[in-house]
């Protein structure tokens, strides 16, 4: 069967293969029935909580716990002193650096854990934490990057042997001195600075766990918010020293991650402490201030970028500096060899002979983090860098973007490509896809629409966005998080009845992989999808794997699950052969079912095999009975998804107001194995866009205070701010994935902003102004005053 | 999950219970009605009530009816009843426009018209429509009624007139026959805090305008009003240039904190701009034009 065709109805209805279907996951769901980290309660457990720093920098003097012990409910007051006398006090980040687990010197970030209260109920952990007493001695803080390496700076870092400034690494990419030639020769550079502020993910769960210490058998068990539940596993053998057999992680129901869910925080090592010190199972969850505050953020980049250009628009080269705000701690996840991430994707989706990137990262009074937010490891950064710096070359020369775009667009003969920063493109045909955006759109006649109202004195406008992702690392020989490759586990059990079991590493966070995998094994085998559980989330009960993120799943564990399935149906032909008693040469497959070449009546479904494998059916020899299979999956390549996005907006010149009135979103991730959870995935990071854009912002005060620290400060976008959606697709599957599929999990964060932002830029005749473009930054950039820090305290 | 700090609870059967429990706790105790202003506060702990007295079945005082020559609206009314209301539309669109813009529908269906003016968050909205429609406040104690201008009612910013044994039990509006209303608002995003917003009424005779109501919420001006632009325009054609000169009255007069949602001279403008849009179609629909 190939993946354009419809495939045939289940008994129960549902595609025996891929196409539209219900998530399994909705039945419990809906009826509120999902079993998420705070629903677990175990006999005799008692609650967690952190007392956090309110300075952004200050000196611990001195810390009294002795009244919150003294409180009737209290059972255990944990600092950093006593952490420290279980080498707990710090612990490794996923970059290499060091992270205070609960503070023994100095607090630098506001929200800091300083110190952690056992209690029997969460409210009177809470009460107690008023009752502990810290001096703190304040220091003076960094919070904008760019004063990080200035001369006064303080050091952020003294903890590190030899830290003289608060500099993290300088890294680059690309062909510095061609790069340069080729500058110096052109005809047109354009040059554009652009911040992309600190953005939270904000999941609607927050971070937390379950911490269960059996004293008499010596086993850890932890349930807890990850995306990474075997990462987690072996983290907390490298860095608690428990033997990794006695760790078994548990994740269960996942209220949504975009990132913020990879880490280790704080807060689950102390839970894990807690139950050590009390014996009894420690539960601690955050609150949605400790998350927005405290967590994983996203972005904080502050990029120049600069286009070289013949006049008449052919781009010729592409360079980028950078500077990297990643706060207290250099806490970021991504593989090792890439301390910028994929951002030196960055020529995005265009044909740049040359291009080079310099990224400089800095410590800051700020929490640490910075891979999240549905970023593709950075290609966020990447994509509205190099699509708002098209638009500027646009503004220019005075040229139609959409025009602009099409002229430099790598061409579909041009694949498999290379980048001048060293990324195999896999496939991809973009102008297509833009043509389908446009045509969608009805693009000649929104300029047409734009021209009548400019017109009359009213104001809209239209931006397009054109990306790449590079997704599903990574290749074991290049990528790894603090050594551990980046290949994914599977094994497939099919029951003596043919219902299936199929196990993964990867962990749903909302994904809906019981659906999918499900899925893609009903599309190799013809098992029902119905029929096929699929098992995740338990480190005890699922194979080695790095977990979901980065839009990682199918490229990777989609493809384990097919070639599993692949193994599964080998050995079914095996096992078909010895019950019809033919050779397996004479066998040809159908969907679900082996049968002998000109003679179809003869043959053996998929759970016919199955039985007979566990029977009493004589096997050839060397071949062992049942029917399962295992398998790790090392992706050759990245897979290489891409879009077009459309955004058409109206703007109110006297207050700023900005509206999005339609978004066009065209995108190609190859095969779709459920194409209904692609669009639910496509319309949330449309949405994230549309926040990002227009209004999310954790911004800060002088004195590094957050001032973002909850839902009424820091902004997520409602249906009322967004338009219904306009979907469309191409289809280019990739060559080396063993359906085809790309990903497309984090395809719409990455694709929209840049559209939202071009359109208000478009609208005002502007070339640049700085997100998010609230109706005060709209506004102030009309009167031609801009707020150029929207990110810091508007004074 | 926030968790606010300890606190004692009793739920009221009757206003005179109300009052009667406001008295015993002294003034650590805390009416709480819908409860979408005051309990987020207490669970970030910037508010700590010893004592929260619980008014939501006092259903006694969710009506809105015409007594006396006035709109009556009891203070247990809920947003939602404010937007659906036939008899408020009839009289006054700033009503529903104002409802359509507060927060949204989860919140307009717990929070009410009392709680919104006790509350006396800098940036409430009905405090705006209340200042501009020149509204009379009615607060009961054990020893009786007492009434307050809408325009007195606060007393600073989280501050209003009503004593620590004392209920707003009622809120009046006036009846302008002849007059048009409206409500303009700019928000970051649906639900938000504005960034400004004014309210306005405009009674005409002939194209004079006999009477208007200028309100303004978070852009600092003193009691949600702006009298002296209303005094200009008493008197005057209801032109496009005297609203505009009303409109800069209003800048002049915003006393507004920078913040995430603007900055001074942006809010300042605002103030401006949406008074003028305000009146201007409160005008129209004072000529009886459909806008």
């Amino acid at each position: 069967m190939t993946v354009t065709e419809e495939a045939p109805l289940s008994p129960a209805g549902n595609p025996m293969g891929f196409g539209r279907m219900i998530r399994k996951e909705d039945a419990r769901f809906l009826r509120g029935q999902g079993n998420y980290v705070d629903d677990v309660n175990l006999p005799g457990m008692l609650h967690g909580a952190i007392l956090r720093s309110p300075y952004a920098h200050a000196r611990i003097v001195s810390i009294d716990t002795s009244a919150a012990e003294a409180h009737p409910k209290v059972k255990a007051v944990i600092t950093g002193k006593i952490l420290e006398t279980l080498k707990l006090a710090w612990m490794p980040t996923l970059s290499y650096d060091v992270q205070s687990v609960l503070c023994t010197d100095k607090v630098r970030f506001q929200g800091q854990e300083v110190a952690f209260v056992v209690a029997e109920d969460r409210y009177s952990a809470r009460d107690a934490l008023e009752l502990i007493e810290v001096e703190y001695e304040p220091l003076p803080t960094v919070f904008d990057a760019r004063h990080a390496l200035d001369a006064d700076a303080p050091i952020i870092r003294d903890d590190l042997d030899g830290r003289t400034d608060n500099k993290i690494y300088d890294w680059e990419a690309g062909d510095k001195a061609k790069c340069d030639e080729v500058f110096a020769n052109a005809e047109v550079v354009v040059k554009q600075s652009m911040i992309y502020p600190r953005v939270h993910p904000a999941p609607l769960e927050t971070c937390g766990s379950v911490a269960s210490m059996d004293k008499v058998t010596g086993q850890l068990t932890v349930w807890t918010t990850t995306q990474a539940p075997h990462a987690h596993r072996t983290l907390y053998a490298l860095v608690a020293g428990l033997p990794e057999h006695k760790i078994r992680i548990i994740s269960p129901d996942i209220g949504g991650g975009f990132g913020n869910k990879v880490g280790i925080y704080p807060g689950y090592v102390c839970a894990v402490v807690g139950s050590i010190l009390t014996g009894k199972p420690v539960k601690w969850m955050e609150d949605r201030s400790e998350n927005l505050m405290s967590t994983s953020f996203a972005r904080d980049y502050h990029m120049t970028g600069e286009i070289a250009a013949t006049k008449d628009g052919k781009m010729l080269g592409l360079r980028v500096d950078v500077l990297a705000d990643h706060g207290a701690f250099n806490g970021v996840a991504q593989p090792t060899k890439y301390p910028a991430g994929f951002f030196h994707l960055f020529t995005g989706s265009y044909d740049y002979p040359v291009a080079h990137c310099n990224v400089r990262a800095v410590y800051t009074n700020k929490a640490p983090g910075g891979v999240a937010y549905a970023c593709s490891f950075r290609i966020t950064e990447a994509a509205f860098l190099v699509e708002r710096m098209v638009d500027c070359l646009a503004f220019e020369l005075k040229m139609d973007p959409a025009e602009l775009r099409m002229k430099n667009l790598l061409r579909p003969e041009q694949f498999p490509y290379t980048t001048p920063t060293g990324w195999e493109y896999d496939s991809g045909d973009y102008p297509r896809a833009l043509k389908e955006a446009m045509r969608i759109a009805g693009y000649d006649e929104l300029r047409r629409e734009q021209a009548e109202k400019r017109a009359a004195g009213e104001t809209m406008g239209i931006g397009i966005s054109f990306f790449t992702e590079g997704v599903g690392a990574g290749p074991r020989k290049h990528m790894d998080i603090l050594g551990l490759g980046m290949a994914d586990g599977c094994e497939l059990r099919i029951h003596p009845t043919g219902k299936a079991q199929l196990r993964i590493s990867v962990q749903s966070q909302g994904q809906g992989h019981e659906t999918t995998f499900a899925q893609i094994v009903s599309h190799e085998l013809g098992i029902p999808p119905e029929d096929i559980e699929v098992i995740h989330g338990d480190t005890d009960n699922t194979p080695f794997g790095l977990g979901t993120y980065g839009s990682r799943s199918t490229p990777v564990s989609g493809a384990a699950a097919a070639v599993v399935a692949r193994r599964i149906k080998d050995k079914a032909k095996i096992i078909a052969a010895a019950a019809l008693e033919c050779s397996v040469d004479d066998l040809e497959w159908e969907h679900g079912r082996w049968f002998v070449k000109g003679d179809h009546d003869k043959g053996q479904t998929i759970q016919e095999s199955a039985f007979a494998a566990h029977g009493t059916l004589e096997l050839p020899e060397g071949v062992e009975g049942h029917l399962d299979a295992s398998v790790v999956y090392d992706p050759p390549n990245l897979t290489y998804p891409f879009g077009a996005y459309i955004a058409v907006v109206d703007v109110d010149m006297g207050t700023g107001h900005v509206k999005v009135r339609r978004f066009i979103a065209v995108d190609d991730c190859g095969p779709r194995i459920n194409p209904m959870i692609v669009e639910g995935q496509v319309h949330g990071g449309l949405a994230d866009g549309v926040g990002m854009a227009l209004m999310e912002v954790m911004a800060f005060d002088e004195n590094g205070n957050h001032l973002g620290g909850s839902f009424m400060d820091y902004l997520l976008p409602t249906s009322m701010e967004c338009p219904s959606w306009e979907l469309g697709e191409t289809v280019t599957p990739s060559p080396h994935h063993p359906i085809g599929a790309k990903g497309v999990g984090e395809s719409a964060t990455v694709g929209s902003p840049a559209a939202i932002v071009n359109a208000v830029l478009d609208a005002l005749q502007i070339r640049h102004a700085e997100m998010p473009l609230t109706p005060a930054v709209v506004w102030r950039a009309i009167q031609g005053n801009p707020l150029d820090r929207p990110d810091l305290a508007i004074e | 999950m926030q968790v606010p700090a300890p606190f004692e609870y009793e739920r009221a059967t009757s206003v005179d219970h109300a009052l009667a429990l406001l008295e015993r706790h002294g003034p650590e105790a805390r009416v709480i009605a819908g409860g979408h202003s005051l309990l987020p506060m207490m669970k970030l702990r910037l508010a700590r009530p010893e004592m929260l007295i619980d008014i939501n079945d006092l259903s006694d005082l969710d009506y809105i009816k015409i007594d006396s020559g006035e709109i009556a609206v009891g203070a247990m009314t809920r947003h939602v009843s404010i937007l659906d209301s036939a008899l408020l539309a009839e009289h006054y669109s700033i009503f529903r426009e104002a409802e359509k813009v507060i927060a949204d529908p989860i919140v307009r269906n717990r929070g009410t018209i009392g709680g919104s003016f006790c509350q006396a968050d800098p940036s409430e909205d009905l405090s705006a429509v209340g200042a501009a429609l020149r509204a009379t406040m009615v607060i009961r104690s054990s020893s009786g009624t007492r009434t307050v201008a809408a325009r007195d009612f606060h007393d600073g910013p989280y501050q209003t007139l009503v004593g620590p044994a004392e209920m707003l039990v009622e809120i009046r509006f006036p009846i302008r026959p002849g007059s048009g209303s409206a409500y303009e608002k700019v928000e970051r995003r649906a639900g938000d805090w504005a960034i400004a917003a004014a309210g306005t009424f405009v009674r005409l005779d002939g194209d004079t305008v006999a009477d208007c109501g200028i309100g303004l919420t978070a852009v600092g001006v003193e009691h949600f009003a702006c009298g002296a632009a209303e005094d200009f325009l008493r008197g005057k054609q209801a032109t496009a240039d005297n609203i505009a000169a009303a409109g800069q009255i209003c800048h002049d007069a915003a006393d507004p904190q920078a913040d995430q949602r603007g900055p001074v001279d942006y809010k300042r403008h605002l103030a401006r701009e949406l008074v003028t849009r305000a009146l201007t179609r409160s005008a129209a629909r004072a000529r009886g034009e459909k806008v």
